[in-house]
Parts: C-alpha cells; sequence; structure tokens
C-alpha cells in the first residue's frame, strides 16, 4: 500500500513541477521582451501553447524510433526529477530520493539527450542531426566541469547520495556549498549555462541557423510532450542545482524563490550576449570552467 | 451504386503521384486527405479556445507582403503578446500567411508547405493580389486568386496592408477560430480533387507527389 501512495506523492510532485517549469518559461518569455522592449506574451502563453499542440487533428509520425525521441526525453526529464528531494524533509516532494543518488541523475540528464538523437535522426530532416550533434558535442563539454564539480563535492560530503548532501548544508547559509566549496560552485554554474541552452550556449535549436534543430519534424502530440518536458528538466535542473548549492530547501516558497533566482542567472546573461559558434562554445566549456573544476577538486582534496 | 459504397471506393483509391519517377514513387505516401471529424464538441470549445490564443506563423515570406511581418514582431507591434509567434517549420506552425502576390514558382511551394501543414491550419491572405491579383492582374507569371489553390480563411486587402491591419486580421481569425467557423483542413481533403485540378492546371513542372504530408 504504502508505494501506492509514493506514486501518488510522485505525481502531485510532478505535475506541481511542471506547472512551476511552465509558469517559470512565460516568466522567461516575459523578461526577454522587456529586454527588447515589447510586452511580451502572458505568462501563462506555454501552457495555451501545449493545449493548442496536443489538439492537433494530424499526427504525422516516421517510424517506431520516431515515436519513442519524444517519450525518451521525457523519461529523461522524469527521471531527473524523481530521484531527488525536492523538499528537504517533505514527505510529497521528497520523491524517490532514497532508492537513487547523484550519478543517477546525471546519467538520466543524459539518457533523454540520447533517446532524442535516435527519434530525431527517423524525421529524416538534415537539421535534425545537425542540431544532435551540436547537442551532444556541447553536452559532453559541460557534462566536464559539471563532473569535477560533483566529484569535489562527492570528496566534500564523502557521499554521492542528494538528501545527505542537502542534510550536510542545514543550518545556516554559511553552510552551503556555495560558502563552502566555492570553486565547484563556479565551474557549476557556468556548465548550467550550457545545460539550460540561453543565449550564448543556444546551439541546439538556434532558430536562424538550424530551424530549431532536433525537433524540426515534430509535431502535434510529439512537440507537445517535448515543451511538457522542457519545463519539467528545466525544473528537475534547477531542483538540482539547489539540492548541492544551495542549501536545498524546506518547504515550496523557498524551493521556488531558490530555483527561480539560479534560472534567473542563465536568463540575464542570455538576454544580454549573443550566440556562440559551436567551435567556440566547446573550446569555452573546455577552457575556464574545466579548470575551475579541476582547481576545486585538488583544493577540497588536498588543502 | 449506394452512395456509402462511393466513399468507401474513393477512400480506397490511392494517389497516382504521376509527377514522380517510377522508381521513386514506393518512396512517397499515396493516401489522400480524409475528413477529421472533432471527438466532442465540448472538448473542441475548449481546444479551439487555445488555438485562438497559440497562432504560430509558418516563417515562409511568399511575397513582398513577409517584409510587414518583421515590424509585426518586433518592438513597435509585438505580436507576440497576442500569443502570435513565429515557427520555422511547417510541421509545426498553424497559421500560414501568403504575403502577397504569389508566382508560380512560388504557389508550388505554397502548396507543398501547405499539405506538410499538421491541422487545424489556417491561411490569411494578405494584401489584394491575393484576392484578384491587384496590380499583377494580367501578369503572366502570377496568380489572380489563391484561394482556387488552398482554403482561405481570412482576408486583408491593401497594398501593403500595415501591420496594424494584419493585426486586425488576425483578431478576425482568433474570433473564426473560437466560434468552430476554421475548417480549411476539412474543405481541403472534401474538395481534394477539384485542389489538385486547379493547381496542376498552373504548375506544370509537377515532380512531387500529389498530397505531400
Amino acid at each position: 500500500m504504502d508505494i501506492f501512495i509514493k506514486i501518488i506523492y510522485a505525481a502531485i510532485s510532478i505535475l506541481v513541477a511542471t506547472l512551476y517549469g511552465l509558469i517559470l518559461i512565460g516568466i522567461v518569455h516575459k523578461i526577454y521582451a522587456r529586454v527588447h522592449r515589447r510586452i511580451g506574451p502572458p505568462v501563462w502563453q506555454p501552457i495555451l501553447d501545449i493545449i493548442q499542440t496536443h489538439g492537433r487533428k494530424v499526427a504525422t509520425s516516421h517510424g517506431i524510433m520516431f515515436f519513442l525521441g519524444p517519450v525518451f526525453r521525457m523519461a529523461g526529464g522524469m527521471g531527473t526529477y524523481l530521484f531527488m528531494p525536492v523538499i528537504f524533509g517533505s514527505v510529497v516532494f521528497s520523491n524517490y530520493s532514497m532508492a537513487g543518488d547523484l550519478l543517477l541523475v546525471m546519467y538520466f540528464i543524459f539518457f533523454g539527450q540520447l533517446g532524442m538523437a535516435l527519434g530525431a535522426g527517423e524525421g529524416g530532416h538534415p537539421y535534425s542531426p545537425l542540431g544532435i550533434a551540436r547537442g551532444l558535442s556541447q553536452m559532453s563539454t559541460f557534462e566536464l566541469p559539471f563532473s569535477l564539480a560533483v566529484i569535489s563535492i562527492a570528496i566534500q560530503y564523502q557521499t554521492l547520495n542528494i538528501t545527505t548532501i542537502v542534510a550536510a548544508q542545514q543550518g545556516g547559509m554559511l553552510n552551503w556549498t556555495l560558502f563552502t566549496n566555492p570553486l565547484a560552485v563556479i565551474a557549476a554554474m557556468i556548465s548550467l549555462l550550457g545545460m539550460n541552452m540561453h543565449s550564448p550556449f543556444s546551439l541546439v535549436l538556434a532558430p536562424q541557423e538550424i530551424p530549431i534543430g532536433p525537433p524540426i519534424e515534430m509535431n502535434g502530440s510529439f512537440l507537445g510532450i517535448l515543451q511538457t518536458n522542457r519545463a519539467l528538466f528545466a525544473s528537475a535542473k534547477l531542483v538540482l542545482f539547489m539540492n548541492l548549492f544551495f542549501g536545498g530547501a524546506t518547504n515550496l516558497p523557498i524551493m521556488m524563490l531558490k530555483t527561480f533566482s539560479i534560472y534567473m542567472f542563465s536568463v540575464f546573461i542570455g538576454a544580454a550576449f549573443p550566440r556562440f559558434r559551436p567551435e567556440q562554445s566547446f573550446r569555452f566549456f573546455l577552457r575556464i570552467p574545466t579548470l575551475i573544476g579541476i582547481l576545486s577538486v585538488i583544493v577540497i582534496a588536498y588543502l | 451504386m449506394k452512395e456509402k459504397d462511393i466513399k468507401i471506393i474513393e477512400k480506397e483509391m490511392k494517389l497516382a503521384n504521376e509527377g514522380l519517377p517510377e522508381m521513386e514513387r514506393d518512396l512517397f505516401a499515396d493516401d489522400r486527405p480524409s475528413r477529421i471529424e472533432p471527438l466532442n464538441k465540448y472538448l473542441e470549445q475548449f481546444l479551439n479556445w487555445a488555438r485562438a490564443r497559440s497562432l504560430w506563423i509558418l516563417a515562409y515570406g511568399t511575397g513582398c507582403g513577409a517584409i510587414e511581418l518583421r515590424p509585426l514582431m518586433t518592438a513597435r507591434f509585438d505580436a507576440f503578446r497576442y500569443g502570435i509567434a513565429g515557427r520555422p517549420t511547417p510541421r509545426q506552425a498553424n497559421v500560414f500567411i501568403i504575403g502577397g502576390y504569389a508566382s508560380l514558382k512560388t504557389i508550388k511551394r505554397i502548396v507543398r508547405s501547405y499539405e506538410q501543414m499538421q491541422g487545424p491550419k489556417y491561411v490569411i491572405a494578405l494584401g489584394s493580389c491575393t484576392i484578384n491579383g491587384g496590380m499583377y492582374y494580367d501578369s503572366y507569371n502570377t496568380i489572380n486568386r489563391i484561394d482556387y489553390y488552398i482554403p482561405v480563411d481570412i482576408y486583408v486587402t491593401g497594398c501593403m496592408p500595415r501591420p496594424e491591419s494584419l493585426i486586425a486580421g488576425f483578431n478576425g481569425l482568433k474570433k473564426k477560430i473560437q466560434a468552430g467557423q476554421c475548417d480549411g483542413m476539412n474543405k481541403y481533403a472534401d474538395n481534394f480533387d477539384w485542389y489538385k485540378a486547379n493547381q496542376k492546371q498552373i504548375i506544370k513542372d509537377w515532380n512531387m507527389p500529389d498530397y505531400n504530408w
């Protein structure tokens, strides 16, 4: 019986995270609009878009993998979200955090991309593999500083369990990883810029270069699933960063405040800078953030 | 023969794809478009409400009218505040703006793009030349009436209409969508043979499948 209650709680948690992610994307549209001196769409516009895409009467599929691509992507987003505690100490929002650890979550971040790569490739449009090549290359490069940051905090807290990491940061702001291991946080936050794929690193969707890349052939409900996942995945990544570096959250408003602030970091940078070319982006991640990551591991291990 | 039987036979009838070389015909689809009825009246009303608030324009400028789309999206007119956004691929767009005159070369691409769009899809004909040819009424190289070739939902007259009139056109389209009167997709499926005959009459180098989806 216990497992059923757990499943219901997980469903509630996913619903809240998805809605929160959608509103977050709406707020980002609004912020970008204000930067352009426009009024911008209402914040609930992403929700209307999802209803509209699911409401299409026709959906063209190109084969089984095309069908499964968005499903894998959604599984990646859900997996990332489900194996970490969203709110520390809460029963409803603890998800299945005890079942997994940091490495599993990191695997799920990559998993969705790989599934999408298989699915979008079957669409047959030349821009899909181009976007996937860019996406996977960029992902490999920004995972490097992120992995180094994770190694660093694993040495620091002597564990890979996210709940334990959050527990270790309780009891005041100065216990956050941000202050106890600043180098790891800097490396990870720079890799977050790549993960969120806002402007300097928006190589994958790049509407003016490779018209929206991998999902170019996705239509109707396929696109609806991808959009839902984008919201869920965005909140999952933010929650992960909040848990690892910013002390986690003990209630819902604190969680929303912290994740919103973390997201705004990449949004403001995105609104201010133009897009990198692929090779510029890859080189950027492999240089300074990676060096900072290595430094953080050395500092935490030997000093 | 009963009317029901005729319908079944018509449904089973496959497209010939005669424009394609014989060895390539197997690679393309040969199904005809079919009429799709809404599942449920109230669900359809709700979906129409959402559809009217989320219009995705296909980013394909078919004529000089496409120049009006830039100020429409930028700071001065900002159509995104009404939920009108550009979409780079016909698979995802649901509004097709025919921006002014359509030359014989363009009409081929218009047909292909329109057929690739996933319904329900709406067409806005922008400028006088889409209605009666406008200043190109006697040109050898442009078509006069766009609604002989694809079903049109809203006309915006003028040469050139300003972005304000285009926004007014969008508002008209929204009202029609919400009232459930925009059924271009089914209209195209019902009168498919008529539209195809018109298209083939003017597109001489027909080297594509009969229905691109």
